[in-house]
């Protein structure tokens, strides 16, 4: 049956980041966890549209980003928890030469 | 467990399963289309396969040519085929591989003749073949005989959370029941194209994996090109993707759990039950072409930013988690799963949706993309011709 539901979901337990499920504005939001990991709740510093991600850790520029417990981004600055985490500050480890 | 609904489809002279009951006008080039496409606005209900090459190929790209011709001609789907070509020699080739099947076909060729004596020749044949078609009955099927194919396209984070765990449901439980699943995009499994690899059964299935994806990034990194704004895409950036490997990882969820039991090169039929890999691109219609050429008869397509893609021959089931898309592109998203994302809704509960319209869309219900004409029939071309 439906339930309230987080503002964000993250893969795995362990990730660096989560994925809004709406519309989401700056303030307290719950993040739920897709393994069954107890859901958390953190302070958002941005707005962040559906389907883009927040950071639920500080990442170091030049450190890995974890998403589905594995590696899918470094990161390209210093990123701040809550911080709102996409192509600006974001980019691939494998296709340099990719946007990102 | 889903419940055993009773499946049918068209069993062919050589046993193979399809959903659909096409007779197929195929060009076996460009310049065929034209009469092609007049055989079929004369004997409404066949389906003429346009499409844009097959002149002056050579060597591997000419042969993927041939077997994607051959594959269509021979999916499931397809009833009987009339094959349209300028000269005999390769026209034949088209027809001695589609024959093997058991089924009908007939070739023929303009040169010596010109269009109009084609098109009415043709035509009498694409008549004989729509009326035998028509006579043929849907029986009852197994889930063991129907091969399956996934691709997912305009992707976001909403496929990899939503609409790719439900088509993973869907198909650890159709392999389980004896069935074929075929995934792809080979340039699509940077960054966890390890996971894959683990999946493999044997050394030699890893091996041949590996080889298709070593190759195939080797080929994109030598032309030396800048993928900004290609790799993700535009819409996938939208969506909140940031990195090919984010990309990647929500693909592959929509393989599931199950073993890899082969990896097959771009068009090749899969010759054992499981889970397959396919070598192919990840456009939407050059994939969806080359696993309706290895035989697929029903495509599960989970999109997030509205991907409209459609077959001639196979139907595409699309499946979408965007609470946005479903709403703003709702005629073409067949399964709405954002239920998944906004309501708490369980993956088991919805990926049971997911095979309720699956077997109906393998008992004939048209999908939102045979309905809104979706017929994209694209050749994948490995470089220039000669």
């Amino acid at each position: 049956m439906a339930r309230s539901v987080p503002s964000f979901l993250a893969h795995k337990d362990g990730d660096f980041v989560a994925v809004a499920v709406r519309d989401v504005t700056r303030g307290e939001a719950e993040i739920g966890y897709l393994d069954g990991s107890a859901s958390i709740t953190l302070m958002v510093n941005a707005e962040i549209p559906l389907g883009h991600k927040v950071a639920l850790v500080d990442i170091a520029d030049g450190d890995d980003v974890v998403e589905y417990g594995v590696r899918t981004a470094i990161a390209s600055t210093d990123i701040k928890k809550g911080d709102y985490v996409h192509v600006h500050n974001v980019r691939s480890a494998r296709w340099q030469n990719s946007v990102a | 467990m889903a419940e055993q609904r009773g499946l049918t489809g068209f069993r062919r002279p050589n046993g193979a399963v399809g959903t659909r009951n096409h007779v197929a006008i195929l060009p076996v080039d460009d310049l065929s289309n034209a009469a092609a496409e007049g055989v079929a606005s004369l004997i409404p209900g066949t389906l003429a396969l346009p499409h844009a090459f097959g002149r002056l190929q050579f060597g591997d790209d000419l042969e993927l040519t041939f077997r994607t011709l051959i594959g269509i001609g021979s999916n499931p789907n397809v009833a009987a085929v009339v094959v349209i070509g300028v000269e005999p020699n390769w026209t034949g080739r088209v027809v001695e591989g589609i024959a093997k099947t058991g089924k009908p076909v007939e070739g023929l060729w303009l040169e010596g003749f010109g269009d109009l004596k084609i098109v009415e020749r043709a035509a009498h044949v694409a008549k004989q073949f729509l009326q035998d078609a028509s006579e043929l009955a849907r029986e009852p099927v197994d889930r063991s005989e129907i091969i399956l194919t996934t691709k997912d396209g305009e992707s976001d984070t909403t496929t990899g959370l939503g609409s790719c765990r439900i088509t993973a449901y869907l198909s650890d439980f159709w392999v389980d029941q004896g069935g074929t699943m075929i995934f792809g995009e080979t340039s699509e499994l940077t960054g966890g194209e390890h996971l894959l690899a683990e999946r493999c059964v044997s050394d030699e299935v890893r091996a041949r994996f590996q080889a298709f994806y070593d190759d195939y990034i080797d080929m994109i990194e030598k032309t030396g090109a800048n993928l900004l704004g290609s790799q993700p895409t535009q819409g996938n950036i939208a969506g909140g993707l940031s990195t090919i490997e984010e990309k990647a990882l929500g693909n592959i969820v929509k393989t599931g759990t199950q073993p890899i039991v082969g990896a097959l090169a771009p068009a090749e039929a899969p010759s054992i039950p499981g889970l397959h890999f396919m070598d192919t691109s990840s456009a939407a219609a050059e994939c969806v072409t080359l696993m309706t050429a290895g035989g697929g008869v029903v495509n599960l397509f989970p999109t997030g930013q509205g991907n409209p893609i459609g077959n001639p021959v196979q139907p595409v089931v699309k499946i979408s988690a965007n609470p946005k898309t479903v709403t703003s592109m709702s005629e073409h998203i067949d399964v709405d799963c954002s239920g998944l994302l906004t309501e708490g809704r369980s993956v088991e509960e919805q990926g049971e949706i997911l095979i309720d319209i699956v077997d109906r869309t393998i008992n004939g219900r048209l999908t939102a993309a045979e309905l809104l004409g979706h017929r994209e029939f694209t050749l994948t071309k490995l470089y220039r011709s000669a």
